[in-house]
């Protein structure tokens, strides 16, 4: 368990958020001319990263909105929060 | 077997205090070159190893480890051994491992203690009974012994589950697999570990793998902490990294690698002589042969690979737990811990060649690998002897993702994911 901060409300723990997985995947913009390889790249292919991933995250149990998050996954440090649409801070 | 193991062996050995025994299997230095490189050393890895160089001949084999043998989550698991899957491919899949199970002390020459205690699945809800009578019934078509009992049956198979109406999730009923039940995890490993190693198969520990070396569409070798190693076949069974070894190879999984975690008690007399899990309220219980409570928790949501979870889960768990059985209310906890398991999105394992040539993945195991073992190591075996899949885990291969065939077990299992 570990402490998030909330860009909308602080810090919270995680057990109030919900995890949406790895960050900035493009939806695709043309969906009717995607093969079946790019479908499964889109909805099942993961990075899956040990160290620096790029995720998305919800405050279901807070202000119920959606951010992003910089996280080392081998010790669960957060880097960074940055709401969406934003650049992520770190590269 | 050179050295088997009798009773007249464990007598001899008294005498010289038992510090004569040979060691079950040698700590070689890697070779130049092998014929096929398993990655991981855990239970799935070895029984790979050993069933190559058993019905495939192939005797110029690694396994490498970057710890100890069945020191990732063969040794974190707990222990549940069944194969009351739904859909005909996992039942094929996890019924045709169970059948090695029933053998498996013998033909290794290694006590793996398994145990066909029974697991029973209990039902709280009108759906849960639904869909557990659903899946008794395609469990006796596939041939899987299966049986449903009502709230009196389930009281009297294990008395010690408070059967009231008056709690909050109430026990409507349950499914039992007399067949199933908990094995020795360590020996598991142990046991494979030795048979590998007698027949020739190179278990090299301590040893991690850096990079995968690849001439364009095909496989030459691992880079590991002990140098390069030349192979043209390469069975990575990695678990929670499996998507890191994917990554060295240019590779994307459909995979997520999350905790899960289990916990034990302090060691008490007899009390559970079976294996009960509840799906709805995420709890499954057992009692280790030393006394112990072994309990498993749910996966954390989040991709970790701390090999940690969260406090939260836990006390769920035991939420559940102590509601079912008030009798454990004044239990200690003695040890809990976490493993990283790669989970697949349809909960179901790939056991797959991959677009590179040489190059096998037996991962997505998810939260329940450990039943799978036997088998698991048998048909993955044969895809890389043969570079082609056995008929049982053909519908496990990794285009299903492309296809849309998918082997959808998510809750279906008999146990949350």
């Amino acid at each position: 368990m570990f402490i998030i901060h909330c860009p909308f409300c602080g810090e919270r723990e995680q057990s109030e958020f919900k995890s949406g997985g790895e960050a900035h995947i493009v939806r695709p913009r043309q969906p009717t001319e995607l093969s079946d390889d790019e479908w499964a790249e889109y909805l099942f292919m993961r990075k899956n990263i040990k160290g620096i991933q790029f995720e998305r995250w919800n405050h279901a149990h807070g202000c119920r909105k959606w951010f992003n998050m910089v996280r080392d996954t081998s010790n669960d440090e957060i880097k960074a929060v940055y709401k969406m649409g934003e650049k992520p801070p770190i590269k | 077997m050179k050295n088997k193991y009798s009773i007249f062996s464990l007598i001899k050995n008294a005498f010289s205090y038992h510090e004569n025994w040979e060691k079950a299997w040698k700590d070689p230095i890697p070779k130049k070159e092998y014929d096929a490189i398993i990655i991981g050393g855990g239970g799935h890895g070895l029984a790979t190893a050993y069933y190559l160089a058993k019905k495939h001949k192939m005797k110029n084999i690694a396994v490498v480890e970057k710890g100890w043998i069945g020191g990732g989550n063969t040794g974190r698991n707990t222990t549940i051994i069944r194969s009351n899957y739904l859909w005909d491919a996992s039942a094929g899949l996890y019924d045709h491992a169970l059948k090695i199970w029933e053998g498996l002390s013998q033909e290794l020459n290694y006590n793996v203690m398994f145990s066909q205690r029974g697991v029973m699945n209990l039902a709280h809800n009108l759906q849960d009974v639904r869909d557990l009578k659903r899946r008794t019934h395609a469990n006796r078509l596939n041939g899987i012994d299966a049986v449903y009992l009502n709230t009196q049956e389930v009281k009297k198979f294990c008395p010690i589950i408070n059967t009231s109406p008056d709690i909050r999730y109430p026990v409507l009923g349950g499914t039992l697999q007399r067949r199933a039940g908990t094995a020795r995890h360590d020996a598991v490993a142990w046991g494979y570990a030795r048979g590998a190693d007698e027949m020739g198969v190179d278990i090299i520990q301590n040893c991690e793998v850096k990079g995968i070396k690849r001439n364009g569409d095909k496989v030459e070798g691992i880079e590991t902490t002990k140098g390069f190693i030349k192979t043209n076949k390469i069975g990575v069974v990695a678990a929670g990294h499996s998507s890191v070894i994917a990554n060295m190879a240019g590779l994307k999984l459909p995979l997520e690698s999350k905790p899960l975690q289990a916990l034990v008690s302090e060691p008490v007399k007899p009390i559970i002589d079976t294996v009960v899990m509840s799906n709805a309220v995420h709890a499954y219980v057992s009692q280790s042969d030393k006394g112990e409570l072994v309990i498993g928790a749910g996966t954390d949501d989040y991709i970790s690979y701390s090999q940690k979870g969260s406090h939260d889960i836990v006390e769920g768990t035991l939420n559940a737990i102590l509601e079912l059985y008030p009798i454990f209310s004044r239990m200690r906890m003695l040890r809990q811990w976490g493993g990283i398991v790669d989970i697949c999105p349809d909960a179901s394992p790939i056991i797959s060649k991959t677009s590179i040539k040489g190059l096998y993945f037996n991962c997505g195991w998810g939260t329940g690998g450990f039943k799978a073992t036997p088998g698991s190591g048998d048909l993955f075996a044969h895809t890389i002897a043969n570079d082609e899949p056995h008929k049982l885990n053909a519908a496990f291969n990794i285009n299903r993702f492309i296809s849309g065939d998918l082997v959808d077990e998510h809750g279906a299992a008999a146990v949350a994911h």
